[in-house]
Order: C-alpha cells, then sequence, then structure tokens
C-alpha cells in the first residue's frame, strides 16, 4: 500500500522535495548541536527547558485529539466520521514521531536514551511517557494501517483489530494526561503544581488537534478528490468549539485562584506572560496575541453563521491553534521557569539553529503526514471501501 | 514444499524474534562480575545515617571569606567558568537572604543587617528529593548515607532533575567544559557536554576521611556532620542555635540548615 | 526483468556502497597494534618487584578490561566502594584517572594503540583527564 506514494504530479513531488531540503537543513544544525551542545539554543541554567520541549508538549496534544474522531465512529456509530478517521490516526502517527524526536534533540546525550530502558525508574513520569507514547504510535500505527489495508481490499477490518481501537480511546487520553503529569508533580515550579493541568492539557488539544484535522481536511480536498463531506467538517467544528470554551475557561480559573489568593509566587509567572516582571516582558506580546486570537476564535466559532460559513472557518481554526499553540508552548512550558527559584528573572528566546532544527523536526513530521495521507486518498479514491 | 510470501515472512520475523531474544536471555544469564568480596569501601572512610552541613553566615564577614569556599569547591572539582549567565556552571555560590528564603517573601521591616546580608548556596542534599524522583535513568540518586549524587555515565541529559529541583541547586553543561577549566586538578574528572551536575558533598573526600572542601577552608562557618547521630558537632549546634532550611513547605525535607540570629550568634 | 535499468543501476549503487570500505583502505596496511608499556610508573614498579604487573592478568585485562572497568564505574560511583582487591590478593584504589592511568601514562602509545587499529572511540578522556604525555 505504501507504494501509492511513490505516484503524484508535479505539485506533490516538489512538496516532498522541498520538505527534504528543509530536513537537511535542520540535519545539519542538529549535526552542529551534537558537537557543540545545547549551547547553541537559547537555554539557560535557569531556563534548561524551552522550544524543543514546548513543541513535544503541543504536540502530544495533537497526537491524542484523533481519539475526538475515534470516540463518535466506533463507539457512537457516528457513520459521517467513517471516512475521516483514518486521516486522525494518521495525524496521531506524524504527530507522535514529531514529540519523540522533539524530545531526542532536547537530549543531551542522546545516545544514551537506551539508559532509559536499562535501568527503568517506575517513580519517575518520564519512563511512563515514553511507554505511552511509543504504545500510542503502534496502536495507531497498526489500526491505522490494517483498516486501510481491509478498505483498500473492500472487506470489513478484521476482528480483533477492535479491542485495540477501543484501547486507544483510555491511551489517548493517557497521552497527554502523563506528559500533563510531567509537569504537574514539580513542587518548586508554581505555575505547573495546579491539579488542573491535565484537564487543561486535553481541553487544549481537542481543540487544537481536530482544528488542524479540518484545516487538513480542506487542503485534501483541493488537491485530491477525496472529500470529508461537510458535515464531518462542521461537526469536528463543533467539538473544537467546546473544547476552545472549555480551555480558555480553564486558563481563566488559574488566573483567579492566582490572583486572588495573592500568594506572590504563584501570582508571579502569570504576571510576567502578562505583564511582566521586573521590566521583563519578552513573552507578553505573545501572550496577548494568543488572548486575543482565542477570543476571536471562539466567537467566530460559536457563531454558527460563520462557523458554518467554509471560508471564514479556516481562519478561525487558525486563530484557534495558534492561540493554543502559544499558551501550551511558549506560555506554559517557558513561564514555568519565570521566576527562577531565587525568584530573579532570566529569560529565554529561541536562536536560529534551534529554530532551524525545529522547522526541520516539523518537516520530518510534514513528510510522514503527507506519505500516510498519500496512501490513505488514493485509497478513498478507489472507492473500495466498505460501509464508510 | 510451496510457502507463500505471507507464510515466509511469518516463518522468517518469529525465528528472528525467537534467535534475537534467546542469545540475550543465555548472555543475561551468563555468570560475570565481580565477587563481592573483592570490592571493598576504603577504611578511612567516613560513615553517617544522614549527612548534612550547618552554615553561620555570621562568621563569613568579608566577600573573600565567601569566595574562598567557592573557589576551593569550583578548583578541586574542575568546575567551568564560561564567563556568562546563560551557560553558567556552579556548585556553591552566594545570594542574598531575599533569593535564598524567597518565599518569606519581602519584608520591609526585616532586620537590616541580615537583608544585606550573603548566603552559601548549593545542593541541599534532601531527604526525599524531587530531582532522584523523577530522574528516568537513577543517574541521580540518593546514597545510604544521605547524599544525593550524580552519576555521569549514566546522565542522558534531559534536564528533568533540573525542572524538579526547587532550589536552582543543578547545573547542564550545554557547552564543552574542557576550555573554561581554569585550574584543573589532575585527581579528579571534568565532565563533558550533555550532562547535568551539582555538589555532590565532596562524596570523593568522605571517602578516604576528609570533610567537604567547602567546610574545610570556611573557617568554621560551614560545619559539617552526621544528622542522626546526636553527639555529632552539628547536632549540638542545632541544639544550641536557631536554624533554618530553604523552602521547607515543599516537602524535600532539605539537609542543609542555615543559623538565623542576632550579634549574639557571632 | 521489469525496470531492469532501474534495478541494475540501484544494484551496481549498492554494491559500490557496500565494498567501498574494502577498495578505499587497498594498499594502506595497517600495522600490527604495539601498546608499549614502558613508562617511568611501570619501570619503576618493575625495578622494584622484579616484573611488570597490571591489576589483573595480560589476558584478562586484553579481553575484559572494558567489563572490569564498568564494574569499577558502578562500585565507586552508585555503590561508594573504592578498594579492589584482585585475583592475586593485592589491592588497588579503584580509579581509572589515578591508579589506571597512573601507570600507562602514555595513551598514545598504549590506549590508543589498539583503540585505534579497531577503530573504537571511547570517551572516557572527555571526562577523566589523561595523563600529559613527554615527548621522550
Amino acid at each position: 500500500m505504501l507504494e501509492k506514494a511513490l505516484y503524484g504530479g508535479k505539485r506533490y513531488w516538489t512538496w516532498i522535495f522541498f520538505l527534504l531540503a528543509v530536513i537537511g537543513i535542520g540535519f545539519l544544525a542538529y549535526l552542529r548541536q551534537l558537537s557543540e551542545g545545547l549551547g547553541i539554543t537559547g537555554l539557560s541554567r535557569d531556563v534548561s527547558w524551552g522550544f524543543y520541549i514546548a513543541q513535544f508538549t503541543f504536540l502530544v496534544g495533537v497526537a491524542a485529539s484523533a481519539v475526538m474522531l475515534v470516540i463518535p465512529y466506533y463507539l457512537h456509530d457516528y457513520k459521517k466520521f467513517g471516512k475521516i478517521v483514518i486521516l486522525g490516526e494518521f495525524l496521531a502517527i506524524a504527530s507522535v514521531t514529531m514529540c519523540m524526536l522533539f524530545i531526542l534533540v532536547d537530549m543531551g546525550q542522546p545516545m544514551r536514551v537506551l539508559n532509559v530502558v536499562l535501568h527503568p525508574t517506575p517513580n519517575s513520569v518520564m519512563l511512563w511517557d515514553a511507554v505511552v507514547l511509543n504504545g500510542y504510535l503502534f496502536i495507531n500505527l497498526i489500526v491505522g494501517w490494517t483498516t486501510l489495508g481491509a478498505d483498500r481490499k473492500g472487506v470489513p477490518p478484521p476482528a480483533w483489530v477492535k479491542p485495540l481501537i477501543y484501547l486507544s480511546v483510555p491511551w489517548a487520553v493517557s497521552i497527554h494526561t502523563v506528559t500533563a503529569f510531567l509537569y504537574a508533580g514539580l513542587p518548586g515550579r508554581h505555575l505547573w503544581l495546579t491539579a488542573i493541568m491535565a484537564a487543561r492539557f486535553l481541553a487544549s488539544a481537542f481543540a487544537a488537534g481536530p482544528a488542524l484535522l479540518i484545516i487538513l481536511c480542506m487542503i485534501v480536498r483541493k488537491v485530491s478528490k477525496f472529500d470529508a463531506g461537510s458535515e464531518a467538517i462542521q461537526s469536528l467544528a463543533k467539538i473544537v468549539t467546546y473544547a476552545m470554551c472549555a480551555n480558555v475557561f480553564f486558563f481563566l480559573l488559574e488566573v483567579f485562584t492566582a490572583m486572588y489568593s495573592n500568594i506572590p509566587g504563584h501570582a508571579a509567572p502569570l504576571k510576567y506572560l502578562f505583564f511582566g516582571l521586573e521590566g521583563h516582558t519578552g513573552l507578553v506580546p505573545f501572550m496577548w496575541t494568543a488572548a486575543v486570537l482565542a477570543f476571536v476564535g471562539i466567537a467566530l466559532l460559536v457563531n454558527p453563521l460563520t462557523r458554518r460559513n467554509e471560508g471564514i472557518l479556516p481562519f478561525a481554526l487558525i486563530a484557534v491553534f495558534i492561540a493554543a499553540w502559544i499558551d501550551k508552548g511558549m506560555g506554559l512550558v517557558v513561564g514555568g521557569f519565570i521566576p527562577n527559584p531565587f525568584e530573579t528573572v532570566t529569560e529565554y528566546s529561541p536562536t536560529a539553529p534551534e529554530l532551524a532544527i525545529t522547522i526541520g523536526v516539523y518537516a520530518i513530521g510534514a513528510l510522514v503526514l503527507t506519505v500516510l495521507y498519500k496512501v490513505a486518498i488514493a485509497v478513498r479514491e478507489a472507492g473500495t471501501a466498505v460501509d464508510h | 514444499m510451496s510457502i507463500n510470501r505471507r507464510q515466509f515472512l511469518k516463518l522468517a520475523g518469529a525465528s528472528t524474534v525467537l534467535g534475537l531474544g534467546g542469545a540475550t536471555v543465555l548472555n543475561g544469564l551468563k555468570r560475570e562480575g565481580l565477587e563481592a568480596s573483592q570490592i571493598s569501601p576504603d577504611p578511612r572512610a567516613l560513615n553517617a545515617k544522614r549527612w548534612g552541613l550547618v552554615i553561620d553566615v555570621s562568621k563569613l564577614k568579608t566577600d573573600e571569606d565567601y569566595q574562598r569556599c567557592i573557589d576551593a569547591c569550583h578548583n578541586i572539582h574542575n568546575v567551568p567558568d564560561h564567563g556568562n549567565k546563560k551557560d553558567e556552571v556552579k556548585w556553591i555560590w552566594k545570594d542574598n537572604y531575599e533569593h535564598t528564603f524567597p518565599t518569606t517573601t519581602e519584608d520591609e521591616f526585616m532586620n537590616h543587617e541580615y537583608k544585606e546580608k550573603n548566603f552559601l548556596l548549593l545542593c541541599n542534599h534532601c531527604a526525599q528529593p524531587a530531582c532522584v524522583r523523577v530522574c528516568p535513568t537513577k543517574a541521580t540518586f540518593k546514597r545510604k548515607d544521605g547524599i544525593v549524587m550524580q552519576d555521569m555515565h549514566r546522565c542522558i541529559g534531559c534536564r528533568f532533575c533540573m525542572a524538579a529541583c526547587p532550589f536552582g541547586a543543578r547545573s547542564f553543561n550545554y557547552r564543552d567544559p574542557r576550555p573554561k577549566i581554569k585550574i584543573e586538578n589532575k585527581a579528579f574528572p571534568t565532565r563533558m557536554i550533555g550532562v547535568v551536575e551539582k555538589c555532590t558533598l565532596c562524596y570523593e573526600r568522605i571517602a578516604i576521611g576528609e570533610p567537604p572542601k567547602c567546610a574545610e577552608v570556611s573557617n568554621g562557618a560551614i560545619v559539617f556532620g552526621d544528622l542522626e547521630d546526636p553527639n555529632s558537632e552539628i547536632r549540638k549546634i542545632m541544639a544550641e542555635k536557631f536554624t533554618i532550611r530553604r523552602k521547607p513547605e515543599l516537602g524535600t525535607f532539605p539537609s542543609i540548615y542555615y543559623v538565623i540570629g542576632g550579634k549574639e550568634n557571632a | 526483468m521489469y525496470n531492469s535499468g532501474k534495478i541494475i543501476a540501484g544494484l551496481i549503487v549498492f554494491v559500490a556502497l557496500f565494498t567501498f570500505p574494502f577498495y578505499y583502505n587497498l594498499g594502506k596496511a595497517n600495522a600490527r597494534p604495539e601498546p608499549k608499556t614502558d613508562t617511568p610508573a611501570i619501570q619503576e614498579y618493575a625495578a622494584k618487584y622484579g616484573k611488570k604487573e597490571c591489576v589483573e592478568s595480560k589476558e584478562f585485562m586484553r579481553g575484559e578490561h572494558m567489563q572490569l572497568l564498568n564494574q569499577w564505574r558502578d562500585s565507586v560511583v552508585r555503590d561508594g566502594n573504592r578498594i579492589y582487591v584482585n585475583s592475586a590478593g593485592r589491592s588497588f584504589t579503584i580509579s581509572l584517572q589515578n591508579t589506571c592511568m597512573n601507570c600507562h601514562s602514555n595513551k598514545k602509545d598504549f590506549c590508543d594503540q589498539c583503540h585505534n587499529y579497531m577503530a573504537v572511540k571511547p570517551y572516557c578522556w572527555s571526562c577523566h583527564i589523561q595523563p600529559k604525555e613527554n615527548k621522550s
């Protein structure tokens, strides 16, 4: 079935080679990082996790969002999602791949990564994060490939796939909960030490992930004969709406607790993010942009006239996606380290090599996604699928 | 016999897995390793149930007093000086009251002398360390004598411990440290890029019967001893004077105590 | 054969890449490694005890020094034990930098001899300071 990715027009191959070029540049930057060290990034003694881990945190959410297609279709027989569940699963595969790559490029000694397997430490959340991410990758690969293969042959998928699909539902929730636990159990970081961290993560994931999926469906509709169907898109858009409302609501809950309790340690990170601390205002414009985009996105999505308008919908979704990306990536990860344990401020911003490596990893994800989607589209266009 | 491609692939796959798996199991069962009787501690080694320090900053009067402790530690341990705050590596350093005890918050009515006073900060070798809790490879681990140790060979450089430490005690080697080591101690290794490092309570000196270097050069400002030995000098000091620890409310139970008091404690 | 052009071209590229190490190194005879054990520290030891001895026998060290070093590493760093009693009953302080390299202070003529020949690059000396080697 993979050979279907080898047949494409000029537009397809231009895109593939463009991605390969970007990956090449990112790879060269990574070689430099391997030899000179992570000092070529913007990381410091105070802000020891930055852009790479921010992308990882955000993309785990996008990966988990495949469950928003699986639950309605497989658990509640919502047939409208039948054609596009595979796109959600393939997006999950590309996202989890990028997550693992971001962790790898962030490591100081990546050649020692197998130490996590050789010396498993059950009390470390990071071990469980590795377990659930790899598990989710395998589940989606097996489920996606098998169901697509069955569609290609025009037969229903084999019975053993069903339990795996059911497993993927709690597993998707678990990958993001475990990732939230990386942050939510650390005693010294007040921005992260909140019970609502996992819930916030999931809400943000279920907003950003399906938003990206809808946009991908629209792109697929433009470049191929495969149409997800406007009903499916509208259902997904409603999911994005509710999830984003929950996400913003949870964030406002955090703001209330921090500000009303007046505990300085609790309020300081949020003050830094939105107003700056001691004259340091590096993230302020980003956070307010995210806030504006979030409300504009919600406004456009809640209003059925603008949501149903497929000319306006993409912009609402992009607004939601970028807002979630800023908030969960830069805002959350970097904000957790500011102020530092001594209550002083050391700011962080990514450097050019760091951005090059990041874009390179995104290009790898885009390549995986492109190849997998090409295969899925080819099967759908052949029209052999049963029951969709 | 006729065999189709699918059956062949299944057979090849199963054979490979069994072959590799079997080889691994047999390898693991092979008896190797040193006999327990061959390895033993140095007879000079100091032993304790829980090592700790008491730091009386009233005995550190000049900037030079602080710097002597810092330089002594950094010199014998080949700690690099990168010259900038971003790549900074430090095992022990000085900072003022507000930064050492930030959760006690700004207090404008506080004793002026203590407000201006500097403290010496280092890894607290906590009894329930957050960093050990999160390390995925046990590269940082708690020894039986209480020292929170760092295994530079195993560290994968994920920096989870740095995120977890509430005291900012850990540094990462963002760049190659060797060019920036001012004075090399040939008896102690350096580190390489990509690993986390911190104060290890001079485990290599304790192993041959000597106290931590900072305590040795502090002229009595830093006292080293076994917190669980009621007859130790450190416990005697703590029985007479009021001591505090950094961020005790976080539940890590630090082992570094700071003597607090006015002029009568000098 | 379908696509015979592409397949044959691919095969030629594969064979060329696969045999690269062989024809690239043609003519470059690699001498046998000859690790030298005539450092001042070893000669002093030999003068005192009448023979040259390492922590364990030459045969054992040649084959298993890395396994011994790994166990030494764990016993010092993780267990806090620094004394090693060898199979002949002599005790040593466990230390690559201060025990092993004390005698074998000629890394280029000893350690590197075999390591270079086998194209092995252990990174021990990224951290464990290697002794400064004299020109003599």
